[in-house]
């Protein structure tokens, strides 16, 4: 099934692209789809956020179809 | 008045959208661009949003402050983009019954702001960049409501 994954501030950066579409299988995690686009390695991975459709979820939060996924990093508003 | 935006805030305006027969008091508060961070000089601020989230968020917190303080309004709208130093990044504006519930509410709103409104920013420094988190902002480990 076909995610859409928005990318913001240091994460857009590491990516280098806002915006990507990825293919994952029915049942895919928020948190497994982060493991897949930024894998844990040595640095260890930023701590962030799960959004889906513009709504904080869990990270244990299903995807579905067509959702609209971010990975919120730490804020800096205000 | 929730809003994201690239140009300059116009307090005025933001102030304008808590008016109402009721308040006996309105406060402003501005986040304000400054020139160093510890020490180290800050040349300016670029500011980042995810403006379909932030905005919502913005009005999710605005329910919740209304419940908290009856008869409170407020209204906000953060910056994005580059800011110079001494520009306004955040306007915050709160009306209450009275004083005591707009110092409240008030804080309340900026400080929910840091930690939930997806915004991010950047400094520059003369020899580079970097992104800063508030201390405010959930770290690793915490779920989102």
């Amino acid at each position: 099934m076909k995610i859409h994954v928005r990318h913001f501030a240091v994460l857009r950066e590491q990516r280098g692209c806002e915006l990507e579409e990825v293919e994952v299988a029915p049942g895919t995690t928020a948190a497994a789809l982060y493991d897949l686009l930024f894998p844990p390695g040595l640095e260890g991975q930023l701590p962030v956020l799960f959004a889906v459709n513009q709504a904080y979820v869990a990270r244990a939060a299903v995807l579905v179809e067509g959702d609209e996924v971010a990975f919120i990093p730490p804020l800096g508003g205000g | 008045m929730f809003a994201v935006q690239a140009s300059p805030i116009d307090v005025s305006v933001v102030r304008e959208a808590v008016g109402r027969p009721g308040a006996g008091a309105v406060l402003v508060f501005e986040g304000v661009a400054r020139d160093n961070f510890d020490g180290r000089p800050v040349l300016g601020l670029d500011y980042e949003a995810y403006a379909e989230m932030a905005v919502p968020q913005m009005e999710a917190i605005a329910a919740e402050l209304a419940t908290r303080w009856p008869g409170a309004r407020v209204a906000m709208v953060h910056r994005t983009g580059s800011l110079e130093i001494g520009e306004a990044s955040v306007v915050i504006a709160v009306s209450a019954p009275h004083r005591v519930e707009a110092y409240e509410a008030s804080r309340f709103a900026i400080d929910a702001l840091k930690a939930r409104v997806p915004v991010w920013k950047k400094e520059r420094y003369a020899d580079g960049a970097a992104w800063k988190a508030n201390a405010e902002s959930p770290t690793t480990g915490v779920e989102a409501p």
